[in-house]
């Protein structure tokens, strides 16, 4: 328990560095140690093929593929250095500024609070009647293996009960792929 | 990176041993964790990684664009393929049981569905494991700055 926490604080902390830093290129770096941190929480859920996910997508592939995109353009932000300069000696731009902040801190207050309070609807975790349990779940569990012959019903529910999705989910990839050559590709003659 | 002699010497050594794990992923995925889209990332990487360390030309030479482009829809056309076998063999879309028509005749046993289901998983793996693959080297070898630039 105290490890589960532990591990969201640096993940916390990990997402708030990411967006603080100046600099691109530690900022991807940094997200990549939070996919990775997010992978062995998934890990100390029990959702393997979750965090395996996690730790080769978003961790590795996405990292590089981000340093890849940074290749293309400056490594620090543009104009960042005047950007933060919010106190300045002038009574009127002072308190727009003041307004400013004020502002957000009331959106982000509000959005915290609707989301804490959705949290509070959930069902405690690894409740056996929680809705997630209750309608495939056991059907999943308990008959994949005689009824695909496959051992891991993660397998099981992604290629055979759910191939299709898994049709769908690849189109999904193969168009990005796609998508990429059409724009980014020099085109040639 | 073309004067970092240690960086290529390490991964010149270590790219099989990953392409090998990336195989494994996909051979497993009924086994363990893993399958196409861990197994497919993870040989994009090793790829990704021998373009990193020896450039963007000598990449271009061990996967060509075209090999690539190739790649890229081969995988979704032979998913579809597999789909339209099963209803080929008498089943639903995608319902790997009905394969079993194909190598026993009349009333399957239920030794044949789970090869034919296992076998049919195991065509989906692969094919999404070529997608990914592909579609992650192309995207890199796209999104990266190239050296004629």
């Amino acid at each position: 328990m105290a490890l589960d926490l532990i591990l969201l604080i640096i993940i916390v902390i990990c997402a708030f560095a990411a967006v603080q830093m100046r600099d691109l290129l530690s900022a991807a770096l940094v997200l990549g140690a939070c996919s990775l941190i997010m992978a062995v929480i998934w890990t100390r859920l029990n959702a393997v093929d979750v965090a395996f996910t996690e730790a080769s997508v978003g961790a590795g592939i996405t990292t590089v593929l981000m340093i890849a995109a940074l290749s293309r353009t400056r490594r620090g932000e543009e104009g960042g250095e005047e950007r933060d300069m919010g106190w300045v000696h002038d009574g009127a731009a002072n308190k727009r500024f003041i307004f400013r902040h004020i502002a957000m801190l009331i959106v982000v207050l509000v959005t915290m609070g609707v989301l804490i309070y959705g949290t509070m609807d959930m069902p405690d975790f690894g409740d056996p009647d929680a809705p997630a349990h209750t309608h495939v779940a056991r059907r999943y569990i308990e008959k994949s293996r005689e009824e695909t012959g496959v051992k891991n019903f993660v397998t099981a529910v992604l290629v055979s009960y759910r191939g299709y999705d898994t049709l769908g989910e690849t189109t999904v990839i193969f168009t990005a792929g796609i998508a990429v050559v059409l724009l980014l590709r020099k085109q040639r003659r | 990176m073309k004067e970092h002699t240690v960086i290529r010497a390490v991964s010149r050594i270590l790219i099989p041993f990953i392409q090998l794990f990336a195989l494994y992923v996909i051979a497993h995925g009924d086994l363990g964790p893993g399958g196409g889209f861990q197994g497919g990332v993870i040989f994009g990487a090793s790829i990704i990684l021998y373009v990193i360390a020896f450039g963007m030309k000598d990449g271009r030479k061990v996967v060509a664009e075209k090999t690539s482009d190739i790649l890229n829809s081969t995988g979704v056309l032979l998913y579809v393929l597999i789909g339209l076998l099963c209803l080929l063999a008498g089943g639903a879309y995608l319902e790997y049981t009905s394969l079993a028509a194909f190598f026993s005749g009349g009333e399957h046993s239920e030794h044949a569905k789970h090869l034919a289901s296992h076998l049919g998983i195991y065509g989906i793996e692969i094919v999404i494991g070529i997608t990914v693959a592909a579609v992650m080297i192309t995207i890199f070898f796209e999104a990266a700055r190239h050296e004629d630039d």
